[in-house]
């Protein structure tokens, strides 16, 4: 290489020798050229093939679980099965605390009914010729769906008597079966339902009372143990919505404030360096650090709550303010210096120039880099785990001050299930409605970038 | 206190101090004057004025309210109730203050809670009117104050400017206090960690295996080695993965490929930045780890589904997009003229890249590669659900590994007390990681930082 390219081509024309060797070398060296642009090639399928593995991989396990099989039933509210006192009504003159009281002496007596024998009667009238015992037949309903009866219950006591068509979700074990994920041709041993519920699921599934209905309950139904079909998201959501409520709520402001000082009015001194050295570093702290910064200080010092949306948020705010900081001072340094000095020249203070003149440039950019921060937030783990947030929690948190969960959580715990057949998939689905809210922040970034900017 | 009355008050407090400073600063123009500030700014600075103060004691009030009716509650319970202690007093507070909010008890209420609930109805009564007196108070007189003050030549816009300044270096101070709180957390916990385990037990032990303390007596081993090693290993698994697919990526879209070609197949490797860590962690142990376990079979080697292997390669795959753009901009930032003359001088392309561009940009790629380390040694929730958590010292990579942040999960997730060295260990271990990534950043920025000022 060296003695080729020293020599200019017009004097190696006259020197023959030269232009033997870099002759010979040709073919090598173009060989050669063609190996690297391949690797080249190679390592872009590698990267592409990834992305398009760990999508199709989510797509393939996660599609199935949206659908569900679901049993439609007549299920009669027998008033032999069902017997307990009218609904109570708050007295005049009663106190709040009291009639709370009665009401759930009541609701207790409507829980000690045995729906479950409802349910059986259901299904006998469904199949009357197939034969099944009790556990059998009821080993097909997920165990859910006996409270699902006594809300309607406790919602209109007046279905007293009455029959009426519900839907109701089949049991996990059920829901495998029918998809196809467990081995059909097991031995009896090795399956999770007994021979006679198989057999009913089966027979409910020809004569159309089981189909596989879209799972609604996943975004309307919290977390469950003991009902993995009816287990859904709804609480990791609304925690999750929680968390980036308080990110925008701080995260935005402060960031934004710091860039603008930092970008356009601090003084070059050794305490702006550091400032700016300390961004930087933490930018690239691991995020995990943050939990601990969390469980340290927010949960041990300031004794806030665990589990509580409220403190995710903080952490998360934390973590995602040097991303907030370090984009917006990005797009400020864009803003062409001509329309800073040109306010100036018209007398408008530094204050002006920048909340008037500068700022507006560079909302797009503003934008994008919040969006870009909450969609991080949205996604993060690791420090919600160390501040509590992996616990179990079957409520939708009324307040961010309430025990939840999040989504990114959710399918940590959800993917530790040791019920793996029918969880792989429910993971899936989560990690699906995940994917599907990042990818929608980021088109509505995009979307929101590209109109403000033709505009501006 | 009713939060919606008060943000209302609030608002009205400054709505109207800031009418107050507008229409006085007006009525100063046609006597004749010329005012030193717009009309808006005296409004503002009216409206500062009035705020402040107003917002401060709502503040303390909100700090220590909570305890203020606490203790007049425990003033008005006879003595043998307020000698209670602990959850018994709890609940006689909580019963009081549920009589006084017109809720009712469960049962008879006695004679003293009700005397006491009345006491206390009166003294939050009393207590939100002082307190709203005293803010609307301060903020009438600081409204007062601010409105004598307007004349022709008070500097308003000054004043304001002032204020939002101190404003915007107070945001710019929160990512600072961020970083003092990580480092006198991780200090103060580890700290505490050490006055149980000698850091050169710690720090140089080959041993990890904190019983726990429901176990029996002792403290158990706490050898940091093994999970240095498992760190290290995966992340080197991951580097190996990483840099070569990255960076040839970047070589590839920045000196072979057509525009077009590069703007689709940018975003789409980009796709793998933003897709949060669990998700990958679940890609691993569902695909890759039972395909990795598989290969194994095929090729007569013992790899385990969970191992050191399983989670680098994923974490390399999560690596690619950073290293890759990274390496982007830093080729790109090369001056053209060298590449052009390696060209001119007949060298070919990947001749000019390998022995022109690359050498020119090594210190850049060197930063890079060390950011992607960083990163690497910091991610989580890869490792907790793909590495098989076995903290031993292992030389071969198909086996699971443990590494450093996998474990200050396990130890601040399970059912320690916070103070127990079991608890406090993962603060030692937070200190070392974050003390590793910032060695690794401060490094790193600092090479890629001298390698722009370089070429610029």
């Amino acid at each position: 290489m060296a003695e080729t390219s020293i020599q200019p081509p017009a004097a190696s024309s006259t020197s023959g020798g030269t232009l033997r060797t870099i002759r010979a070398g040709l073919a090598r060296r173009h060989a050669r050229e063609r190996r690297f642009r391949a690797y080249g090639i190679a390592a872009i399928c590698a990267a592409l093939s990834a992305v398009v593995i760990l999508f199709g991989m989510i797509l393939v396990k996660g599609v199935p679980a949206f659908t569900q099989a679901t049993l439609r039933l007549e299920v009669f509210f027998d008033p032999e099965i069902i017997d307990v006192e009218p609904k109570p009504v708050q007295a005049a003159g009663q106190s709040t605390a009291d009639f709370r009281r009665e009401m759930l002496d009541w609701q207790r007596q409507v829980t000690l009914v045995n729906w479950n024998r409802i349910i059986e009667a259901a299904l006998r009238r469904a199949a009357p010729d197939m034969e099944f015992d009790a556990r059998q037949g009821l080993s097909i309903v997920e165990t859910s769906e006996r409270f699902v009866l006594r809300d309607r219950f406790v919602g209109d006591p007046d279905l007293l008597g009455k029959t009426i068509k519900l839907d109701l979700l089949a049991s996990a074990n059920a829901d495998n079966w029918l998809k196809g994920n467990i081995d059909r041709s097991l031995p009896d041993a090795q399956q999770q339902l007994s021979a006679p519920a198989r057999a009913l699921a089966d027979h409910l599934e020809e004569t159309g009372l089981i189909r596989q209905a879209f799972a609604w309950h996943i975004f309307t139904n919290v977390d469950s143990r003991s009902a993995p079909a009816s287990a859904g998201l709804a609480g990791a959501f609304v925690g999750s919505l929680y968390m980036m409520l308080v990110v925008l709520v701080l995260a935005v402001p402060l960031g934004v404030g710091s860039a603008i000082y930092l970008e356009e009015f601090a003084p070059k001194n050794r305490f702006t360096d550091l400032i700016e050295v300390n961004i930087n570093n933490l930018a690239a702290v691991p995020s995990i650090v943050f939990g601990l910064l969390g469980a340290a200080v927010f949960i041990n010092y300031f004794r806030l709550p665990l589990s509580a949306p409220i403190v995710g948020g903080l952490v998360l705010t934390l973590m995602t303010l040097p991303t907030i900081i370090i984009a917006t001072r990005s797009s400020l340094r864009a803003v062409p210096p001509s329309l800073r000095q040109a306010a100036l020249g018209l007398g408008a203070s530094r204050m002006q120039t920048v909340f008037h003149h500068v700022l507006p440039v560079t909302y797009p950019g503003i934008l994008t880099a919040t969006i870009i921060g909450v969609a991080q937030a949205l996604g993060e783990t690791a420090p919600l785990l160390l501040i509590g947030m992996n616990a179990f929690v079957a409520a939708v948190p009324a307040t961010p001050l309430d025990q939840s969960t999040a989504l990114p959580v959710q399918i940590y715990l959800w993917q530790g299930n040791e019920n793996r057949n029918f969880f792989e998939a429910r993971t899936s689905a989560a990690i699906m409605v995940l994917l599907g809210l990042m990818i929608a922040l980021n088109a509505l970034a995009i979307f929101l970038r590209a109109r403000l900017e033709r505009r501006g | 206190m009713n939060i919606a009355i008060v943000t209302c008050l609030i608002l009205v407090l400054i709505g109207f101090a800031y009418q107050v400073g507008w229409s006085r600063s007006r009525q100063l123009v046609p006597a004749g004057e010329r005012l030193h500030s717009r009309p808006n700014y005296h409004g503002s600075l009216v409206a500062i004025w009035a705020a402040v103060p107003a917002l401060l004691i709502l503040g303390l009030w909100a700090l220590f309210g909570d305890a203020a009716s606490r203790a007049f509650i425990i003033s008005q319970l006879p003595p043998e109730v307020a000698n209670l202690s602990g959850p018994e007093l709890s609940q006689a507070i909580a019963r009081v203050r549920q009589i006084a909010s017109g809720f009712g008890v469960v049962g008879e209420p006695v004679p003293h809670e009700v005397s006491a609930g009345q006491a206390l109805r009166q003294f939050h009564l009393l207590a939100f009117a002082l307190v709203i007196a005293a803010a609307a108070g301060t903020g009438a007189l600081a409204l007062y104050t601010a409105r004598k003050r307007i004349s022709a030549r008070l500097r308003a816009r000054n004043e304001v400017e002032r204020f939002i300044r101190l404003l915007l270096i107070g945001c710019s101070v929160v990512a600072v206090l961020t970083t003092v709180g990580i480092v006198a957390s991780l200090m103060a916990e580890a700290l505490r960690f050490f006055s149980y385990v000698s850091p050169a037990d710690f720090f140089f032990g080959t041993v990890w295996n904190p019983r726990f303390s429901s176990v029996g007596a002792g403290t158990g081993e706490y050898g940091l080695l093994p999970l240095l090693w498992g760190t290290l290993m995966v992340a080197a698994i991951a580097m190996l993965v990483s840099l070569p697919v990255g960076l040839m990526t970047a070589v590839y879209l920045t000196q072979y490929a057509r525009p077009k070609i590069r703007d689709a197949v940018k975003p789409v490797i980009e796709v793998l930045a933003g897709i949060p860590t669990i998700v990958y962690g679940f890609f691993a142990l569902v695909s890759v780890g039972p395909f990795l376990a598989a290969l194994g079979d095929l090729l007569g080697l013992e790899i385990r589904a969970t191992s050191a292997l399983t989670a680098g390669i994923v974490m390399g795959i999560m690596i690619i997009p950073f290293i890759s753009s990274l390496s982007d901009d830093i080729i790109r930032q090369v001056p053209r003229a060298m590449r052009d003359g390696s060209l001119g001088l007949g060298a070919t392309l990947s001749e000019t890249i390998t022995r022109v561009v690359l050498p020119a940009a090594l210190p850049g790629i060197v930063g890079a590669f060390l950011l992607a380390v960083s990163r690497a040694i910091g991610e989580t929730m890869i490792v907790v659900l793909a590495a098989g958590n076995s903290p031993y010292l292992r030389l071969n990579p198909g086996e699971p590994v443990s590494t450093v942040t996998v474990t200050i999960v396990n130890q601040l997730t399970g059912d320690t007390d916070f103070a127990s060295p079991q608890s406090l260990v993962a603060f030692a271990l937070g200190l070392t990681l974050f003390l590793m990534t910032l060695i690794l950043n401060v490094v790193a920025l600092f090479i890629v930082r001298r390698y722009r000022e370089q070429y610029e």
